[in-house]
């Protein structure tokens, strides 16, 4: 593996189509039962057009792709706000780039920006990791 | 209706959730994870892990170990068809693995609005301790309220 440096790609994730199927799989795997996820009729009596992804889904994605990349020992630290609602058959890809190396209590750091988006280029989440060298 | 700024400070019950293989399996399956480090122990351990460890957003299953679903909605009063998750942090220590024992410990460290009150945001912080005594992740949620 080349070393890690300001300006490289994380290997970049690209998600199935989201279906209700994995919302359910994914409320009964999290514990997260908030019925807006899985109950069509809740979430147009909620005013939203259908039910959507929770969002800690789109952020599980991200963790993977960022411990496809480094051993999970190494993160140090990841955030994300939700910048906007994944929808059924939104098809997510997780990217990321390292944008500077830094040093933090001794250890050199590779701060990286990520993100998650749809196919037609709207991005979901956006956030930052700081992953150990 | 403004939520109650003088729960700013509250500390929900804390309580303790034991990080079993089976789920740590099923929502490695419910993420669609590949990576064998997350599915088989025996390459797990070979990677240098005490057993299968939790992903980096494990902790916030843990969250739903508490006796009660979501604790801030019946603090607050918050209708559930109302709130979106805005934010969410994580800092990490040392790594979660099956067969731990987390205690967990929630407190709201905020809440404040946004365009005249139509959105209310509810930060919370926890922590989460292991069976050693040593902190393993501290993660901060905030949650968005949308008022009608």
């Amino acid at each position: 593996m080349s070393a890690i440096e300001a300006g490289m790609s994380i290997p970049p994730l690209e998600l199935a189509p989201i279906s209700r199927y994995t919302l359910a799989l994914y409320a009964g795997a999290s514990g997260d039962h908030n019925p807006i996820h899985i109950d069509s009729d809740f979430a147009k009596a909620a005013g939203m057009p259908d039910v959507f992804a929770h969002g800690m889904l789109s952020m599980a994605c991200l963790g993977r792709m960022l411990t496809n990349w480094q051993p999970q020992a190494q993160l140090r630290k990841f955030s994300n706000r939700f910048a906007a609602i994944t929808q059924l058959q939104d098809i997510i890809t997780c990217s990321g780039t390292v944008v500077e190396l830094i040093d933090r209590d001794g250890e050199r750091l590779a701060r990286c920006e990520i993100q998650a988006a749809t196919a037609n280029g709207e991005k979901t989440l956006i956030g930052e990791a700081l992953v150990a060298l | 209706m403004m939520l109650d700024r003088s729960k700013i400070g509250h500390a929900f019950a804390p309580f303790t959730a034991e990080v079993e293989k089976g789920r740590l399996k099923f929502f490695a399956k419910a993420i669609g994870e590949t990576n064998p480090i997350y599915l088989d122990e025996e390459i797990a351990r070979k990677a240098g892990y005490r057993s299968l460890p939790a992903p980096p957003t494990f902790t916030s299953v843990l969250d739903q170990e508490s006796t009660e679903f979501l604790p801030v909605l019946k603090l607050l009063d918050i209708d559930i068809a109302t709130i979106l998750h805005g934010n969410q942090e994580f800092e990490y220590f040392s790594t979660i693995c099956a067969g731990d024992t987390i205690a967990v410990e929630c407190r709201i460290v905020d809440i404040f609005d946004k365009k005249a009150g139509a959105l209310e945001f509810v930060v919370m912080q926890s922590t989460y301790t292991n069976q050693n005594g040593q902190l393993a992740a501290r993660a901060t949620s905030t949650l968005v309220v949308r008022n009608p």
